[in-house]
């Protein structure tokens, strides 16, 4: 599908008013349809149906037991809630939609320019921005104030990167005049809208009088984009092609799905099995209240049953237990869940101990939904470039042909024997030199002070350019085509003729350089050390740069190397013809681009290999040490080179050098000998297994997209066997992949990257971190979380996670306990008042019950610490417990039910036997068994609760205190079913005698066994909580679980696994090692359909949640 | 030179130190670092409060166990032995016919000294007061505002007869209690003071003062009592009293008191009317002459429950002290 966008086009064209306005709406509701949308979503889910069909039920009198308020009340509140929350968010989309809507615009219609608002944009109209304008829509360039028709955009709102990128006009609009702008016409051919925003495949042809003789073909470097903002340029003039919601940004824009956690999960869960307890104890009760009602109540004549009944008569007393049971699935858990969520987001925003004080980025908590996730998170899944490392790159050392520079320090830029070199003219170096700082997309912009700053799209090619002008090659200016370059004080003038872009494909760039001293033609090419050095012409060695890349490399170096090639005349017209051929063509434009970029990159002489030092950012082995303790797993994925990752890998204690950890290579080019190394590593995955023994697998891109493609069943086995590994050479979509895998074995992964290419990933996973860095916003936009810094991840994790895993673990059980606890003396109480579901409470009671006495105590143990901060850091396998759901499972959720019952007989039985008799006020007994449950919960969250600050007395005492102020207001309205009964009770010594028996009679059981437990079977958070707060020194936690894939023991001291980065040793680590070649060898045929194994061994690692 | 550089360094502590005093607590809240205290579940902490417990709650086990044990009680069952021996086998058909006498006596014994004032109770026995269909089946907006109230749906099936509506309405009203009981002591009969036996609050705003009975037990089904029409609700205290539901099958509500003092050996006889029925679903009913104490009527439970509580607690801390010398952690 194609659209045909007429430039200049006006009322008369065939396409006008095809495509919508230049209007842009993220809204999500408009006035009218807000009520219905709004109520439809919030029904779909399954716990709003099942309450509104409960406060339906209640409507119908003859089988409510309680007034209807008590579930219409809270349903509507909580309604009213979320509903307001959405339509406050919808409302600021729409201020913000309004603001870039009403932006005054110049545009040209009927030949004429106007000023207009920008959502009144059309398809095909001419767009005129001036210097640091907003980009209202997509536009196709057709002329600038340069009159190379270059234009400078800033897309940082678009994809995060703050570099400025050169947009250029298309070459059959080069040379328009100024004034003829307005009156252009032509037909540009698009494809319909999509969100690709690095690609745009169209074709413009002008009509007369600016006839070009041909198609020109456009590109993404022909367009200037939504949200982009002009700069540098005075001014620069458009076609609008894509308005609107069309544009690319406004495809791009997406409501992501939202992030369940396993936490929530496992809370649907519960609520389901607690729904198919009440539907039994509905049915059951229902038939015995039934029966009862045919064999006793019939004699009852007081009761005066009609003796023949209407045929839904046998229903009613079952559905009159349905709503007296109704309250077992709290109503306020999902309120209280959204506020603590919410809360815990807060708690990471506010963190100071997570800003970054050198950007002066706070972390953020984007979505606020998943906090208790990163309490359980099983595997983390890195991005290298940007995440691990600075991504400050600086230039170290290089080899200039066959000579190694870099003094003791390691720095080449202070080695004599380079600057001498330079000084002396060496030809070899200066070529080496000239590569490094024109060899590249760089822009030099002096700034106001004069000095010279360099706008980069990519990191390495800074890192030259500045390497180069430390060296005395400057580039100094970049005048359209023309460079200068200004080699001691030699001034020299290059003209780029044309640019041979980089692609991950060719994993090399080149330009072609004309020297304007002696008119020379010169290619230069720079890439990576596979890309080049076979390019290499026949006669040269590479031996020596191949030396040096590997000795670089494992020195955590990235390389780059450097050739050149003179060029001549007619091989560059002969060849310029064929490349211009291959960038109009319309299909397959990259691939035919690369194909002619190949015959020119050949027989290149190779000047020589930079390394390029990305240093590690502050803190990442110690984090990555401490999260690991913790039993996380890392996996590194990475677009970098094998080498390099591995020692990267071994400098952030990622994976153990070479007596304590094993590396084993999974490669190969074809499926056969990928299978056998996969089956390989697997084998010796296995045997390791039961060894304190860390062992990792390396798998490269090529071999990553066979083994997923062919053998994803023993991939998914070794991705469950292997606690770590390095995947190098990754692209965004294989990072993706990987994620999918671990998820689909269930495990909790979190994805952390920092720039576009990891934003797939992070994505995927169930917890995305982006890293705000300097590769852009992208990723930290897309993710869930976003820190300034890696080792922020520990904090986040250990911290916020895990604080987050307790407190909702606590709170969710603790809800689902209140509400059952008042539900047990319901069904208790139906015993003895003839099964007919007569409620023992009064509907203000019962409604006051869930809303207000019990909901608030327990919202304040979002304050509740069970350990220190800092116990928590030195101890970091007490993860382990919110990893494998220790604390909120169907083992203690068992646990609080049987409290609830425990409670409820407690509160029941004392109630009914100390106001026998006359005292035995249907009201007075009522007051009586709630005050009891009011006493209980208060002192069951005293109980629970680890750390007691200000608030959590002012809320539990405060609670009870207001419990009694509030029913002696009821009890003060004549009019009320309860008018002075609270009085009457709070006279009676007996009450009181009454409610301190509840007390100690329910929580002494309780707290002898928490003592117990407490003291003589403590789990391992008890017993750090005794070191920190007795302040014993606390020697070895030891195994919390011997299955736990022994992680004290592999990573035991600190001091043996943090090789420091700098280490000059080499460390035969991979497959050269003799060791681990032997290990390989002696593997039978791996069948891999092995299923049995399988499951075995993931069954071990999985024997965690209870 | 100092002065001058100042304000670059500020910038940076200024990032780190919270000054104002009256938003440390917000900063230590939002930095989840309020002041906690953080109790540890000790050895000595817990078997204390165990023993304490078990201190605290055995004199107050013996005192409330005493204060019950004071109470002198007489109980009587009298709804089998005021049936005619001819009717024991069919009880229904002799409360069912209005034309036996119903009265019957009973001699009762007084055991203990009895100090006034004595209450006397009726008790049934499975009577189900709380019944969903019961307990629901009244109007207190009608019984405040009698007949000027129409809001009596909830009276169903006994809101109106013959057309006219019924004051007041409802199953419990309509189940009224009616035996009633003379008491003799020797040749003197005893005055039994039926006056504030129901709640105040309840004669004062629950029942209307200008509401008087209509309508009320015309019906082809007569239930329980009848009331004296050109007496207002408010004075109706028998009615009051029953309308004030009991929560369990087992209850018992105040008849009267006696206003002397009841010696020991002292024989009263008791001339009941034995009108209400109970005898069709085997419902038991007693009369009950009953002093109070502080704690209320005569209860053993809450003394039981604190002595046995108490003395649990107590053993509890003897087993945890010798715990934690046997394995000392």
């Amino acid at each position: 599908m194609k659209r045909f966008v007429y430039i200049n086009d006006d009322e008369s064209s065939p396409t006008h008013g095809l495509y919508c306005d230049n209007r842009i709406s993220n809204r999500k509701y408009t006035l009218f349809n807000f009520l219905p949308k709004n109520l439809m979503e919030q029904f779909s889910r399954f716990m709003n149906q099942y309450f509104l069909l409960i406060a339906c039920l209640q409507l119908w009198s003859l089988i409510t037991p309680v007034n209807p308020a008590s579930t219409w009340g809270p349903l509507i509140f909580i309604f009213a809630v979320s509903a307001t929350k959405e339509a406050w968010d919808d409302y600021n989309r729409y201020l913000s939609d309004k603001t870039a809507n009403e932006k005054q615009v110049w545009i040209v219609r009927k030949g004429i320019k106007q000023h207009i608002q920008a959502q009144d944009i059309c398809v095909g109209n001419l767009v005129w921005l001036r210097e640091n304008d907003e980009v209202p829509c997509d536009l196709v360039l057709i002329g600038t104030s340069d009159p190379q028709g270059l234009c400078y955009v800033e897309t940082a709102a678009l994809d995060g990167e703050i570099d400025l990128k050169t947009r250029v006009i298309p070459s059959a609009c080069t040379g328009i005049d100024f004034e003829l702008l307005h009156k252009i016409k032509g037909v540009i051919e698009c494809p319909n809208p999509d969100k690709d925003i690095r690609r745009l495949d169209a074709n413009l042809r002008l009509f007369p009088p600016f006839i070009d003789n041909d198609v020109c073909p456009l590109t993404i470097k022909n367009t200037i984009l939504q949200s982009c903002y002009l700069r540098n340029t005075e001014w620069a003039c458009g076609v609008a092609v894509y308005t609107g919601n069309e544009t690319k940004l406004g495809m791009s824009r997406g409501i992501p799905e939202p992030k369940l956690t396993a936490m929530d999960a496992m809370i649907d869960k519960l609520t389901g099995a607690i729904f198919v307890f009440q539907i039994v104890v509905v049915i059951v009760l229902g038939i015995a209240g039934n029966v009862w009602k045919d064999t006793e109540a019939r004699k009852q004549w007081y009761v005066l049953y009609p003796d023949n009944d209407p045929w839904y008569e046998l229903l009613v007393i079952p559905l009159r237990f349905e709503l007296l049971c109704s309250i077992m699935i709290p109503i306020s858990i999902k309120v209280s869940l959204d506020l603590v969520k919410s809360l815990y987001a807060k708690f990471i925003d506010w963190d100071r101990e997570m800003i970054d004080l050198e950007t002066d980025t706070p972390s953020h908590a984007t979505n606020t939904a998943i906090s208790e996730d990163l309490g359980q998170v099983e595997y983390i899944l890195t991005d290298k470039t940007g995440t691990l490392t600075e991504n400050k790159m600086v230039f170290k050392i290089c080899c200039i042909s066959g000579n190694f520079y870099g003094n003791e320090a390691g720095d080449a830029s202070k080695d004599k024997r380079l600057l001498n070199a330079i000084s002396s003219g060496s030809p070899d170096v200066v070529r080496f030199l000239t590569v490094m700082a024109i060899c590249n997309t760089v822009i030099p912009v002096r700034s106001k002070t004069g000095d010279i700053v360099y706008k980069a799209q990519s990191q390495d090619e800074d890192a030259l350019v500045h390497a180069a002008a430390k060296l005395n090659m400057v580039l100094t200016n970049k005048n359209g085509n023309i460079l200068e370059l200004r080699f001691n004080t030699l001034a020299i003038q290059y003209e780029v003729l044309e640019t041979l872009e980089f692609t991950s494909d060719r994993k090399r760039m080149s330009v072609v350089v004309r020297d304007c001293q002696n008119g020379n033609i010169l290619l230069l090419s720079k890439g990576a050390d596979e890309a080049i050095l076979p390019c290499a012409s026949a006669g040269q060695q590479t031996r020596i740069f191949n030396e040096a890349v590997e000795q670089y490399s494992q020195l955590g170096l990235r390389t780059l190397c450097l050739a050149w090639r003179e060029l001549k005349e007619d091989e560059y017209e002969e060849w310029s013809f064929m490349f211009r051929e291959a960038n109009s063509t319309l299909v397959d434009r990259e691939w035919r681009i690369a194909e002619v970029c190949q015959r020119l990159e050949k027989d290149l002489e190779v000047l020589g290999v930079t390394a390029i030092e990305d240093r590690l950012q502050d803190g990442v082995p110690e984090t990555i040490y401490t999260l690991r303790k913790a039993g996380i797993n890392f996996w590194m994925l990475t677009g970098d080179k094998q080498n390099t990752a591995i020692q990267i890998a071994l400098s952030c204690n990622f994976i153990s050098p070479e007596p304590k950890g094993q590396l084993l290579l999974i490669d190969g080019k074809t499926e056969e000998e990928v299978g056998r190394s996969l089956e390989r590593v697997l084998l010796t995955m296995r045997t390791t297994a039961s060894e304190p023994k860390d062992v990792a697998f390396v798998i490269d891109g090529w071999a990553l997209e066979i083994a997923l493609k062919h053998y994803w069943k023993a991939f998914t086995e070794l991705a469950i066997l292997s606690r770590t590994a390095i995947c190098c050479r990754v692209t965004p979509s294989q990072k993706a992949q990987l994620v999918q895998i671990l998820k689909s074995c269930d495990y909790r992964t979190l994805a952390i990257g920092d720039g576009g290419n990891d934003v797939r990933m992070i994505q995927q996973a169930d917890i995305g971190v982006g890293i705000s860095g300097r590769e852009g916003l992208q990723a930290a936009r897309a993710a869930d979380y976003s820190i300034g810094r890696f080792r922020f991840l520990r904090r986040l994790i250990l911290v916020h996670g895990r604080y987050s895993y307790n407190r909702t673990a606590f709170l969710s059980q603790y809800s689902f306990y209140k509400s059952l606890l008042i539900c047990f003396i319901q069904i208790f109480f139906s015993f003895i008042s003839g099964v007919s579901g007569t409620s023992l409470f009064n509907s203000v009671s019962l409604m006051a019950y869930n809303v207000f006495y019990t909901s608030i105590p327990v919202l304040v143990s979002v304050l509740d610490k069970d350990l220190s901060e800092e116990t928590v850091m030195q101890h970091p396998q007490i993860l382990f417990y919110c990893q494998a759901g220790r604390l909120l499972n169907p083992s203690t959720f068992a646990g609080w039910f049987g409290r609830s019952l425990f409670h409820a007989v407690v509160v029941f039985v004392i109630s009914i036997h100390a106001y026998a008799f006359e005292k035995s006020e249907m009201e007075e007994v009522g007051m009586v068994a709630l005050s009891g449950c009011i006493w209980l919960q208060a002192f069951v969250v005293t109980l629970e609760t680890n750390s007691f600050t200000i608030l959590q007395h002012l809320a539990i005492w405060g609670n009870l205190i207001a419990f009694y102020v509030i029913n002696w207001i009821v009890c003060a309205i004549p009019s009320s079913g309860m008018y002075t009964i609270m009085f009457r009770l709070c006279r009676q010594p007996s009450y009181w005698l009454t409610i301190l028996l509840m007390v100690a009679a329910g929580m002494g059981p309780i707290l002898a066994i928490k003592y117990f437990r407490y003291t003589y079977r403590p789990s391992k958070i008890n017993t750090l909580q005794q070191a920190e707060r007795l302040g014993g020194r606390f020697l070895s936690l030891g195994n919390i679980e011997p299955q736990q894939r022994l992680i004290e023991k592999e990573v035991a001291p600190l001091s043996i696994t943090q090789p420091k980065n700098r280490n000059p040793v080499y460390e035969p680590l991979l497959s050269d090692s003799p060791s681990t070649r032997r290990s390989f060898g002696q593997g039978t045929p791996f069948d891999f359909f092995q299923s049995q194994s399988r499951l075995s061994s993931s069954y071990s690692r999985n024997c965690k949640d209870n | 030179m100092e002065i001058a550089s100042g304000p670059s360094t500020d910038s940076s502590a200024a990032r780190t130190i919270p000054i104002d005093s009256s938003s440390t607590v917000l900063y230590e809240f939002k930095q989840q670092n309020l002041p906690a205290c953080k109790p540890v579940l000790k050895p000595s902490y817990v078997i204390t409060t165990f023993l304490l417990l078990g201190f605290i709650f055995l004199p107050i086990g013996l005192t409330t166990l005493c204060a019950s044990r004071t109470v002198v009680e007489i109980v009587d069952r009298y709804d089998s032995e005021c049936v005619p021996g001819a009717f024991r086998g069919n009880k229904v058909s002799f409360i069912k016919d209005s034309s036996l006498p119903k009265n019957c006596s009973r001699i009762l014994k007084v055991r203990k000294h009895m100090k006034a004032p004595i209450y006397i109770y009726y008790q049934l026995d499975n009577y189900y007061q709380n019944h969903r269909r019961y307990v629901k089946s009244k109007s207190d907006q009608q019984l405040l505002h009698g007949l000027n109230s129409s809001n009596t749906g909830s009276c169903e099936p006994e809101e109106s007869n013959n057309g006219l509506p019924v004051v007041p309405c409802g199953l419990i009203a309509w189940s009224l209690f009616n035996d009633t009981y003379t008491l003799i002591r020797g040749t003197k009969k005893l005055s039994i003071n039926r006056k504030n036996i129901a709640w105040k609050s309840d004669r004062d705003s629950k029942f209307g003062k200008q509401v008087y009975p209509h309508n009320f037990q015309n019906g082809t089904l007569i239930g329980g009592g009848k009331l004296d029409p050109n007496i207002p609700l408010s004075d109706q205290e028998d009615l009051i009293v029953w309308m004030r539901t009991a929560a369990f099958p087992s209850f018992r509500k105040l008849y009267g008191r006696i206003e002397e003092d009841l010696k020991a050996d002292d024989v009263i006889v008791v001339h009941l009317m034995n009108n209400y029925n109970t005898y069709s679903f085997g419902g038991k009913k007693k009369l009950v002459l009953s002093t109070s104490s502080w704690l209320g009527g005569r209860n053993d439970f809450l003394g039981v429950a604190y002595i046995s509580v108490g003395g649990s607690s107590i053993i509890l801390s003897i087993v945890f002290l010798l715990f934690h010398i046997k394995i000392p952690r």
